[in-house]
């Protein structure tokens, strides 16, 4: 079932003498239960394209539509409501309130819903449970390792039961241990509990734990690649010819 | 070079430095307006009095202006270092830049220099506008005449303002320079990385000390509230310390608990931001402690002068009507046991070559009375022991002052207050003192008998009368005795007195005409007395004095200005150190939260969510000292009261309500100002 669907947008910066595209005409679906990962060299577009879709940046042509609602429509309340009913984020710094515990973390995301105390506690507790956090939940962010701020993070994005999971370079501030870690964790959500899921990142191991991924270059798709049966790891080679074919800054990810 | 870099520091972190700069602006503008005040009376119509009052004003103002000083110094102080604690990632990166620090010192002091210029200047300029109107308060207060306008600027309050804040921003540059001499670059690069800690104390330990804290509060309450007529001066300064601790260890549990306490309400503290909302709360409380105790004591100072100082003017200028019903009092006294010569002051005056009679219209001569044998102490009756053990400092071996019926009638007739009545056997006691009135009702009674000359007589009444018969401003009576006229037949009296009021309608005139007739009359005396027989020959006088309604008044009123005028200076000033210190840290704080608001919109809280919490966070954080002062002020308003009494002062509602709106205007006005920057700070667009 289609869940996302991308409309021939754009997004350019600056002014009429010095245009910058971001995004020059992407346009592709998402189904309900898939966990997508956009590839992309810096300065690709791809963080602008995630930002767009998640309604932080607006784009300038096109429209994003969200089971129908095209959210390029939204505006002010409409579109804040929008985001916090549907959407959820996971960042690369991790974005956690140092001034609350993990499990405060977690529940603001539901008590901003206006989710009453005691719905907001089993929801917490279920989460936990799911992305293995229960034995840090009073702690304080700056008490945490990284992996298991990111597992935080990432328990606040899906606690609400967002229809789209959005992630920026999950992976980026995390140890290869870690960052394996919390890649399992995606993909017992996308798999188990069927949270459909949208990841940003350079990194062709990250990549390779995805069902589909949509390599840009300037702007533009350059190509797609969708895993079928084949393993974790003959689907990262696949992934690793794709990037040397992108060629430049991108193999340095290798 | 140094200068441009200075300059744009200045610019660039004028988020920071705004509430600094407008404060600075205030404290110069009230400095001067304050010191100022002389020069702007003097374009007023005054009589020699009131320039003595403001004179005398002026000097008080100088004085409380080195006080004044000191806080706005210790006020600059702490901001300066507040504000540079903020810039610690700067000055690491001159430093690894290969700046000296000597350089860094330059820029600083430059800085400095630009803002106390600038503030001085912008301050200067307001306050001179600002004490163009003061001349109106002035002659509003001291009750002057507004002959015309003129306008007029203070030379020598500029060169005190200037003088004084010069060595206040000297103080902060020798203050920075030092502490950039002591300044470690691994310390200034670590400082922004530093993420927060959150340190919980231990909730046991919170709840004692909360329970001792308020169990302290409670018995310094009572002992300043119920119990206030023991407290000497030495007592009163060990409970004003003793509160302070106790206002600290109460801000250092509550800071500990609150947090808990909320956290406890799962329902209340998980239902929006709430949980976001108290938590910056307790960081930014937790920090706060000490600053808020000092703030917590400072709203007290501020309530507490203001409201006494508004409450005396207010008594001051309502007692004249009531307890100055007449315009002159001649007084002789006479050296006890010895008859005068003369029947009366007006006999006195008349053999002397002064005919009183002549400047007055109504008046009337009478005599007081005492009893060497009968003391304040038999007086008082059965509630002596008592009185001796709350008041010890009272005199009780004074005879009391004694009053023939029909004299008093007589003087109550020209007062055109009620007569009294009462049996030949009888006796009423008089009073307006309130302390005073309380400790004479306990050992009266209806037939409490007293033994005066001799006669054993009744109280008429089981309490004290309202009545006087010296003219004042303030309720002085602290006791006087009517008794029937037989009692006293045949006596020595110890008091002549002469009250009345004047025939012409120039009263300046005919109190200068009175005045100067009664001196000569008295010199004459004195003159034709020989040395033997005493200064004043056979008549035995051993003092004599007058008051007059007009000294009166403006003695009154001239001292209700006063104090108004000195209430409202120190309370200005430490309104506003209050409201800066609350908004320098609301403000910075604000700056370091920017990616925690921005954290929360992009999981979608609402704008107006937002602006909510920020809210209450801001509200909360500048009500929690000002509910504590509050609390402080209900009981140090009822231990001054006991003192305000004597200013016959009953109701204290209406400069309490001033004080309430002064406070509303800076201290709310600094509330609002601090939101809406904080509003402006976090939305901004990154």
């Amino acid at each position: 079932m289609e869940l996302l669907k991308i409309q021939q947008i754009e997004k350019y910066y600056g002014s009429k003498s010095s245009l910058t595209k971001a995004i020059d005409d992407i346009s592709f679906t998402v189904d309900k239960g898939e966990f997508v990962a956009i590839m992309g060299a810096s300065g690709s577009g791809k963080t602008t394209l995630l930002n767009c879709i998640s309604t932080i940046d607006r784009v300038t042509a096109g429209h994003i539509f969200l089971e129908g609602t095209d959210v390029t429509a939204l505006k002010g309340k409409a579109l804040n409501k929008f985001r916090r009913d549907n959407l959820g984020f996971i960042f690369q710094d991790f974005n956690l309130l140092d001034t609350l515990t993990a499990y405060e973390n977690i529940a603001l995301a539901l008590s901003i819903q206006k989710k009453s105390a005691k719905e907001t506690d089993a929801a917490v507790k279920t989460v936990s449970e799911q992305l293995d956090i229960k034995d840090v939940l009073n702690k304080y962010p700056y008490q945490m390792s990284g992996g298991q701020k990111q597992r935080v993070a990432s328990a606040r994005a899906i606690v609400t039961n967002p229809k789209l999971v959005l992630a920026d370079e999950p992976t980026g501030a995390l140890d290869s241990k870690s960052a394996k870690l919390l890649l399992e964790r995606f993909r017992y959500l996308n798999k188990e509990c069927g949270a459909t899921i949208m990841m940003v990142t350079h990194d062709s191991f990250t990549a390779s734990y995805a069902s589909r991924i949509i390599f840009i270059k300037d702007g533009k798709i350059f190509s797609e690649l969708s895993r079928g049966d084949n393993t974790r790891k003959q689907f990262f080679d696949r992934i690793i010819d794709v990037v040397t074919l992108l060629g430049g800054d991108m193999s340095d990810a290798l | 070079m140094l200068f441009k870099l200075s300059l744009s520091n200045i610019r660039r972190s004028m988020r920071d430095y705004a509430i600094y700069f407008f404060t600075l602006i205030i404290g110069v503008s009230v400095f001067y307006v304050f010191n100022a005040i002389g020069g702007q009376a003097a374009t007023l119509e005054m009589s020699d009095s009131q320039y003595e009052m403001i004179h005398l004003l002026e000097t008080l103002i100088s004085g409380t202006s080195v006080f004044v000083a000191g806080v706005l110094g210790l006020l600059i102080v702490y901001a300066s270092r507040f504000l540079m604690k903020r810039r610690n990632r700067e000055f690491a990166l001159y430093m690894t830049l290969g700046m000296s620090k000597r350089k860094i010192s330059a820029i600083l002091l430059l800085e400095t220099l630009i803002i106390g210029v600038g503030s001085l200047f912008v301050g200067l300029v307001i306050g001179i506008g600002l004490s163009q109107l003061t001349s109106a308060l002035v002659a509003n207060m001291f009750e002057a005449n507004m002959a015309s306008y003129k306008f007029t600027v203070s030379g020598g309050a500029i060169v005190k303002t200037v003088v004084y804040f010069a060595v206040m921003y000297l103080v902060v540059m020798l203050f920075n320079s030092f502490v950039v001499t002591r300044m470690k670059l691994i310390n200034l690069m670590q400082s922004g990385k530093k993420s927060e800690q959150i340190k919980l104390k231990n909730p046991v330990l919170c709840v004692i000390v909360f329970v001792l804290a308020a169990a302290l509060l409670g018995y310094l309450y009572y002992q300043v509230g119920w119990n206030s007529v023991r407290i000497e001066r030495n007592s009163a300064l060990a409970i004003f310390a003793a509160g302070s601790a106790a206002t600290f260890f109460i801000f250092w549990s509550v800071s500990g608990m609150l947090l808990r306490v909320l956290m406890s309400m799962k329902n209340t503290y998980f239902s929006g931001l709430n949980s976001f909302t108290f938590r910056q709360l307790s960081s930014k409380v937790n920090t706060m402690v000490f600053s808020m105790t000092i703030i917590c004591l400072m709203l007290f100072i501020t309530i507490c002068t203001l409201s006494s100082a508004f409450s005396i003017r207010n008594s001051m200028n309502k007692n004249l009507n009531e307890l100055c019903p007449v315009d002159h009092e001649l007084v002789i006294s006479y050296d006890t046991g010895i008859e005068s010569e003369y029947d009366d002051i007006t006999e006195l005056c008349k053999d002397n070559g002064y005919d009183i009679t002549a400047d007055f219209s109504d008046y009337v001569n009478f005599t007081t009375y005492s009893d060497p044998a009968f003391l304040f102490a038999d007086s008082l009756g059965d509630a002596f022991e008592d009185a001796q053990a709350m008041y010890s400092f009272l005199q009780y071996d004074t005879p009391e002052q004694l009053i023939r019926l029909s004299d008093y009638n007589a003087l109550m007739e020209l007062y055109g207050r009620e007569k009294l009545s009462m049996a030949d056997d009888e006796f009423i006691m008089l009073c307006n003192y309130t302390s005073m009135i309380n400790l004479r009702n306990k050992g009266l009674s209806v037939g409490a008998e007293r033994t005066v000359f001799g006669q054993t007589l009744k109280s008429k009444y089981a309490s004290c009368q309202d009545g006087f018969i010296d003219i004042s401003t303030e309720h002085i009576n602290a006791g006087l005795i009517v008794v029937p006229d037989s009692v006293v037949s045949g006596e020595v009296p110890d008091t002549e007195y002469f009250i009345g009021d004047y025939s012409s309608d120039d009263k300046e005139a005919a109190e200068k005409a009175v005045h100067d007739g009664f001196d000569t009359a008295m010199r004459t005396l004195s003159a034709n007395s020989s040395n033997e027989e005493g200064v004043y020959g056979s008549s035995n006088i051993s003092g004599y004095g007058w008051t007059t309604k007009l000294e009166i008044k403006e003695a009154a009123v001239g001292l209700g200005a006063i104090v108004a005028f000195l209430g409202l200076y120190v309370g200005l000033v430490f309104l506003i150190a209050c409201g800066a210190i609350l908004a320098l840290k609301e403000l910075s704080d604000s700056v370091d939260s920017i990616g925690r608001y921005e954290m929360l919109r992009k999981i979608g809280a609402e704008e107006s969510d937002i602006s909510r919490s920020l809210f209450r966070q801001t509200g909360i954080f500048f009500l929690l000292p000002l509910v504590l002062a509050a609390i402080h002020s209900v009981f140090g308003m009822k231990f001054l009261i006991f003192f305000l009494q004597v200013f016959g002062t009953n109701s204290i509602a209406s400069s309490v309500g001033l004080t309430a709106s002064m406070l509303l205007l800076i201290y709310g006005g600094y509330f609002l100002v601090t939101y809406f920057c904080s509003k402006s700070i976090i939305s901004e667009k990154r």
